[in-house]
């Protein structure tokens, strides 16, 4: 039994790997290379044809020459390493606290009632717009760019999550009160996993509104991070550093979306699988 | 089969079963002096319009809903009146209308939930005598899958499952095989007039569909059009085991031909008095 299983399993890895070099080799991707091939080609036309507005591009092999000469410095990758701390930091401060509070407000009406039109108050305002308070309320300029990088990704959470708990089917807890669950099971068995898909969602799309905040408020307030390695650029007039900076920012809102999927579905393998 | 012995409890007696939603305000009666037995071991199956509270009598005995006035006794036990309400539990299991497999739990984890939740059986106990029930209906390779990888017949067929394996005194299905196409919808039709040949035990089954109500009955209780009053309850009398073939027969005809009339005139009203369709 465990070791037709065992089996299973390692065919089943052989087969995806199989899958994976096809997918490499697929034509999907050859035309994914070829419009990349295509949009450096055109750029680098577009600069050397003096094409009106474009020609103060530099060109591709700038770019690049800047990107190899930036890469092998300390700072570069201090700017990585301070960014995605804040990230980090913020995102898991406000996950640690929205998803409770999602999770409150959806289960109970009356918190709900009580909570919910202080966030339909603030949660229009763009998290940007909190820039000019946040750095006058913090004593340091680090803790007003954790504070933002934080409320960007908490409102969503917390909508995200109220949203899927108010959703959940209620023949689900039926189904288990009905099977034998006690009252107190039915927030740990069935709100709780039935609530983490939408959880996902939150934190899917919070990673990336994180992004954007932290971005803005290292280029105002911050001294060290990739926003803040990008606006320096612009006050020197590096244009080519402007978009290596650019290119990291958004290299790094990918791998952490990424990490977020990954985290994600190793939550639900009910859904990785169908 | 040790595990899924036959029931020999069951008796539901439904009476002046009355139901009125918004009591100070709107008074929306849902049933009327609602009066008819099943007794345990029967097939019940409750017919009548859509939306006419035919779901409101279930979840009363599920102990999901109340009813306003009258009784509902199981066994002789008032278990729902005016002002009692029975807490749900596994000896009434239900099976729903849109299914409720859990849909982060696999099958064979869906299954074992309840014996496991209420410690009846080990773990390793309940997983052999869920492998058994699922290997008895010919579903040996859906254990380690999620619902979600799965059709809705097979859903549903799990579902009954789940059901089963904790021995329910009663179990209420509400329009179980509703989502199901007309040919999913004939193999689930086999499938629990086998599973009910296999271990019989009182059954409250909701439908709409006249040919479903006919084949599956001992009994078939025909509601009215909201406020839901009895209307007829019609002894089907056709032998057990049964299966598909039986709608051949003569008696089948007839009952299908009288159901229909009762139904039709019960449909006629519902839909002049412009009832909107509710579930």
């Amino acid at each position: 039994m465990s070791s037709t299983a065992l089996e299973l399993k390692r065919s089943g890895r052989a087969l995806r790997i199989s899958a994976y070099v096809r997918g490499i080799l697929s034509l999907k991707t050859l035309q994914g290379v070829s419009t990349l091939v295509a949009f450096v080609a055109l750029w680098q036309a577009a600069v050397s044809l003096k094409v009106p507005y474009l020609s103060n591009l530099p060109y591709p092999a700038d770019v690049w020459k800047s990107f190899t000469d930036t890469v092998v410095t300390r700072a570069y990758w201090i700017s990585w390493a301070v960014s995605l701390e804040r990230i980090f930091v913020s995102f898991l401060v406000a996950q640690v606290l929205g998803i409770p509070l999602g999770l409150l407000m959806g289960i109970s009406r009356k918190s709900k009632d009580i909570l919910f039109p202080v966030f339909e108050i603030v949660r229009p305002i763009p998290p940007i717009a909190w820039i000019p308070l946040a750095i006058l309320f913090w004593p340091t300029e680090e803790l007003s760019i954790y504070a933002l990088t934080f409320i960007g990704p908490f409102f969503v959470i917390v909508l995200n999550v109220m949203q899927g708990v108010a959703n959940i089917d209620v023949s689900l807890k039926r189904a288990a009160l009905s099977l034998g669950a006690k009252p107190g099971d039915i927030f740990w068995k069935i709100m709780l996993p039935g609530a983490l898909p939408s959880i996902l969602t939150g934190m899917t799309v919070g990673i990336g509104v994180a992004w954007n905040v932290l971005i803005a408020a290292e280029m105002i307030a911050g001294h060290v991070g990739l926003g803040r390695m990008t606006w320096e650029a612009y006050t020197n007039g590096n244009i080519p550093l402007i978009m290596v900076g650019m290119a990291s920012i958004g290299v790094a809102g990918y791998l952490c979306s990424g990490v977020v999927r990954i985290v994600g579905q190793s939550c639900m393998p009910w859904r990785r699988r169908s | 089969m040790s595990g899924i012995p036959q029931a020999a409890k069951g008796d539901i007696s439904i009476r002046g079963v009355s139901k009125v939603y918004d009591p100070s305000g709107a008074r929306v009666t849902a049933i009327e002096q609602c009066s008819f037995d099943v007794a345990a071991g029967q097939f019940a199956v409750v017919v009548g319009p859509s939306g006419c509270g035919k779901t409101t009598l279930l979840n009363a005995i599920a102990g999901f809903d109340t009813i306003s006035a009258g009784e509902i006794l199981l066994d002789g036990e008032v278990i729902a009146s005016a002002n009692k309400q029975i807490r749900p539990g596994s000896d009434r299991v239900v099976v729903f209308q849109n299914g409720a497999l859990f849909p982060w739990r696999t099958m064979m984890e869906n299954i074992v939930y309840g014996p496991v939740r209420q410690k009846t059986m080990s773990r390793p106990e309940a997983e052999r005598i869920a492998r058994e029930l699922l290997r008895r209906v010919g579903l040996e390779g859906v254990q380690d899958k999620y619902p979600g990888e799965l059709s809705s017949g097979v859903q549903r067929r799990g579902e009954i499952l789940r059901a089963l394996i904790n021995q329910p005194t009663v179990m209420l299905l509400d329009e179980p095989f509703r989502a199901l196409d007309a040919v999913a919808k004939s193999v689930m039709h086999e499938f629990v007039l086998e599973l009910f040949d296999f271990s019989p035990r009182t059954m409250f089954f909701i439908t709409h569909d006249l040919d479903e109500a006919i084949l599956l009955a001992d009994k078939v209780i025909v509601m009215t059009t909201r406020p839901a009053r009895v209307k007829t309850v019609i002894e089907v009398g056709l032998p057990r085991p049964r299966s598909a073939n039986v709608t051949g027969a003569a008696r089948y005809r007839e009952l299908k031909q009288s159901l229909l009339e009762v139904v039709h005139e019960e449909a006629l009203k519902a839909f002049q008095a412009g009832e909107r369709e509710m579930a």
